[in-house]
């Protein structure tokens, strides 16, 4: 009875050091973990180089700035999992808010407002997963069209003004304007989405086929798996995501505007691309996404406080998504 | 290994006789080359010499340096030591411009043309690009490939290359080799994707090149090719060169004894021995029809036998094994497993009856090489490897994934690591544990062994007849035709959509397959035509 004891802890024991030593590992060797370093490094260096950067506002300012395009990049990210991508996130944002902008002037209650625009992006996503996987299109090209046609629309409800929403109800601002504590409301919303995702993403049967289908389709189909519907699917909780997105955008300014987003899209696949998702698709995660997001929001906000000149920091920020992408490139030819 | 090198007497006396004849007639000699590729040593000191007008064959496992050597000749790697010289002057070879220029020509195995272009202009490619006349001359350029094919086939050179089928692909790629003025033509298993009648052309195009003292390096798994097709052979493996020899000094055994190191008693597992004949029928299928592809199908598939299709490449078996799995087609007929009418709309369905389709082309569609070996096994049915919530119990996935890889003796690293760190026999046991996991009545293999070096599959057949011992129904597709007779208790021939014979026991052998195969004229076999019975 007790030898059985002793044995089977030594084998336990053993178990554990060779699995903590084989986690580390593969810890170490994660992009997150290389991403979590080089904005630590950043972190140091900016506190020493200004002091305004380690400050409260600084850091809310800083996390407030990537918040809720951080919702569109998780569903980029899982678009680009499945194979996809998605040009038109920034317009559909801006079309989320104008078309529920526009219903809540019309006297519809603004939940309900909401609630329609969110449904109108997410047919606006069925529209374009339809193009791909029923006429066979490709997703760079229809959603390329739908950027344009989104954001026409949202040119034409308006009229090509910015509509100011003064009569929101307060708690409908709360969404974008409230906090709990010291911490505001977006950045709630914000992380229980990224983590809600990264969870799914990692251990739910469903989104495991999308990494299926994005990896491999033909061997996907040949699993059994119904890789249309995964790629529907996939484009439209993107488009979604983008919707619900405008509407804590709307929330947050009080006023929906017919240009906003423009640029987004390439902002957010950089994000998700800098935290390893491959524009074959089959691999990311929203974690790395976010990452992504943060460093480039990092860069962005020690370049103002550095006083560097605003038209450097799209300079700066290309070169970054470069290195990340040539980095990785140098990584699996190292390994092939 | 290094003993058996030592000690194996034909490697000494073949060494010492090509030393002898060598110095007037070769070409091309190797000395000492060495390649690292960092820590993983990929050829050690290796020497080899090829004969003026040789077809020279080599041999080996996969991932014994067949290829390394062969990339090195032409220029595509740098070897990490040693020589290399070309008619008795020393060369280095840095690049396969630079290799087409001293007179070396590759074929390689997997096809590497442009689509989009015709095939003559992807014939001519090296030369249009080397030429410096602004203007491309089509009709030359057609005419001059019309001239390459009298003698291969009948190809339009105008046509584009995607239309073409994969073994016509094949013959694209040999003619563009042809066409360069050679003296040393390096073929990587060029029949692999061929129907017999087109190797056969091949071979005798091979025979009239090295009579005008053209050198061949023709690599093969096919022993048979070897001794019918070839002067000398050479064997590899890890990496070293184990034997030179004229291929009349030696036995197909020795070949595989010297790929492998060790003795395989026996290439084939044994047959189905009569008392396991059961006669329960696991899988009836009847007048399965696809219009276009195959029509009136009618076979079955009995408990503890292993069933092979033959035919020709484009005779319509893929098509057959993926219309009864609902993976592809518009299909007419009825299908009776264990003697229960079932209904197949979709691959989805056919899992949940329990037949599963492996795919032929393990790269495109049999396995995600990016993914872990877990996560490929676990991929036909995840929700087994799931809590009642939908979500993945990681540790019972990698679980899965030990159990059945233990089971097919699956040499692997880490479950986490990517199937594409695995070797070709490798893939396809991950391919095959897959396809395991939802515990099949009924597996469908189209070609599991291709790309696989002997050692493993001579594993997988092991496996393969386990299983039918165990009552799975095996179904294998195989244009090897050694591998059906050697493999399978019946097999069924397909020739044109239609199924054109059975053979077994005594009538199982390689005339009966390709005559039934090849001839015109239909006339369906006893057996066949007897399951006309629709109620």
């Amino acid at each position: 009875m007790s030898n059985a004891g002793i044995s089977v802890n030594e084998d336990g024991n053993k178990i554990a050091k060779t699995g903590i030593l084989a986690a580390v590992m593969r810890i170490a060797s994660m992009r997150e973990t290389g991403l979590i370093a080089i904005i630590l490094i950043l972190f140091i260096a900016m506190s020493f180089a200004s002091p305004y950067f380690l400050t409260w506002v600084n850091m809310r300012a800083m996390v407030m700035a990537f918040a809720v395009e951080g919702i569109v990049v998780v569903g980029m990210t899982i678009l680009l999992i499945s194979g996809g991508i998605d040009l038109s996130v920034g317009s559909v944002v801006s079309f989320a808010m104008v078309l529920a902008g526009w219903l809540f002037l019309s006297g519809t209650d603004p939940w309900v407002a909401s609630a329609m625009a969110i449904a109108a992006c997410a047919c606006i996503g069925m529209a374009m997963g339809f193009c791909v996987t029923k006429i066979g299109l490709h997703h760079f090209i229809v959603s390329l069209a739908f950027m344009v046609i989104a954001r026409g629309a949202c040119l034409l409800i308006t009229q090509g003004r910015p509509i100011g929403l003064y009569t929101l109800p307060p708690e409908f601002k709360f969404i974008g304007q409230g906090s709990i504590g010291p911490i505001p409301f977006v950045i709630v919303i914000f992380v229980v989405v990224v983590i809600a995702f990264d969870f799914m993403l990692r251990r739910s049967t469903v989104f495991r086929k999308v990494f299926y289908t994005g990896s491999n389709e033909k061997a996907a189909a040949y699993s059994g798996i119904r890789t249309k519907k995964v790629i529907f699917l996939s484009t439209v909780l993107c488009s979604t995501l983008s919707g619900f997105a405008g509407i804590i955008y709307m929330a947050r300014f009080g006023s929906a505007q017919p240009t906003f987003g423009i640029g987004m899209e390439l902002n957010v696949i950089a994000a998700a691309v800098i935290g390893g998702a491959s524009l074959k698709g089959g691999s990311g995660t929203i974690l790395g996404a976010i990452l992504g997001a943060v460093l480039l929001s990092v860069v962005s906000s020690s370049l103002a406080l550095l006083d560097v000149s605003v038209y450097w920091q799209d300079i700066i920020r290309g070169s970054i998504l470069l290195a990340a992408v040539s980095f990785d490139h140098y990584l699996n030819k190292n390994k092939a | 290994m290094v003993q058996l090198y030592g000690s194996h007497p034909a490697a000494r006396n073949s060494k010492k006789v090509t030393g002898r004849i060598m110095p007037a007639e070769t070409i091309l000699q190797i000395s000492k080359i060495s390649k690292s590729f960092g820590a993983i040593q990929a050829l050690k000191a290796v020497d080899f010499n090829l004969r003026k007008g040789e077809i020279h064959a080599l041999a080996g496992e996969n991932g014994a340096g067949k290829s390394t050597l062969m990339n090195i000749i032409d220029g595509i790697l740098q070897p990490t030591s040693g020589t290399i010289h070309l008619n008795g002057q020393e060369v280095k070879i840095t690049s396969p411009a630079q290799a087409q220029k001293l007179g070396i020509g590759f074929v390689h195995q997997e096809i590497a043309l442009c689509p989009d272009i015709s095939v003559a202009e992807n014939i001519f490619m090296a030369e249009t690009n080397a030429s410096s006349a602004r203007l491309m001359n089509y009709q030359d350029l057609y005419e001059r490939a019309r001239t390459v094919f009298a003698q291969l086939s009948p190809i339009d050179p105008g046509i584009l290359v995607r239309e073409l089928s994969i073994s016509n692909q094949q013959l694209v790629e040999i003619a563009k080799a042809l066409t360069l003025d050679c003296q040393i033509l390096i073929l990587d298993e060029p029949t692999a994707a061929l129907t017999e009648k087109e190797a056969q052309v091949l071979f005798a195009i091979m025979k009239s090149l090295a009579a005008r003292g053209i050198s061949i390096i023709y690599i093969s798994h096919r022993m048979v090719e070897i001794f019918d097709h070839c002067d000398r052979v050479s064997v590899f493996r890890d990496g070293q060169h184990i034997i030179t020899s004229e291929v009349q000094d030696i036995t197909p055994d020795d070949i595989v004894k010297n790929m492998v190191g060790r003795v395989i008693d026996k290439l084939y597992p044994p047959k189905q021995e009569q008392h396991e004949k059961t006669g329960e029928t696991l899988l009836k299928v009847c007048n399965y029809t696809e219009k276009s592809r195959f029509r009136n199908i009618s076979f079955e598939i009995f408990k503890g036998e292993i069933l092979g299709f033959a035919g020709l490449i484009g005779a319509g078996r893929s098509e057959i094994a993926k219309g009864i799995c609902g993976l592809e087609g518009n299909i007419e007929g009825e299908l009776w497993l264990r003697g229960k009418p079932v209904s197949v709309k979709n691959y989805q369905d056919s899992i949940n009856l329990g037949m599963v389709y492996l795919s032929e082309d393990r790269k495109g569609d049999g396995i995600f090489l990016d993914l872990s070996i877990a996560s490929n096994v676990s991929a036909l049915c995840v929700e087994q490897v799931a809590t009642r919530w939908g979500l993945i119990d990681a540790s019972r996935e990698r679980e899965q994934a030990r159990d059945l890889g233990d089971r097919l003796n699956l040499k692997r690293g880490h479950l986490d690591q990517p199937v594409s760190s695995l070797s070709g026999g490798n893939q396809q046991k991950v391919a095959l544990a897959k396809m395991l996991s939802v515990s099949p009545r009924v597996i469908f293999l189209d070609e599991p062994t291709r790309g696989v070096d002997v050692g493993a599959k001579s594993e997988i057949h092991g496996i393969l007849r386990n299983l039918a011992r165990n009552g799975v129904g095996i179904v294998i597709i195989s244009s090897e035709l050694p591998e059906l007779i050697g493999v399978c208790d019946r097999v069924l021939v397909v020739r044109e959509g239609l199924i054109s014979g059975e053979v077994s026991g005594d009538t199982l052998t390689e005339e009966h397959i390709m005559h039934l195969a090849s001839i015109t004229g239909s006339e369906p076999m006893k057996g066949h035509d007897m399951q006309d019975a629709r109620p």
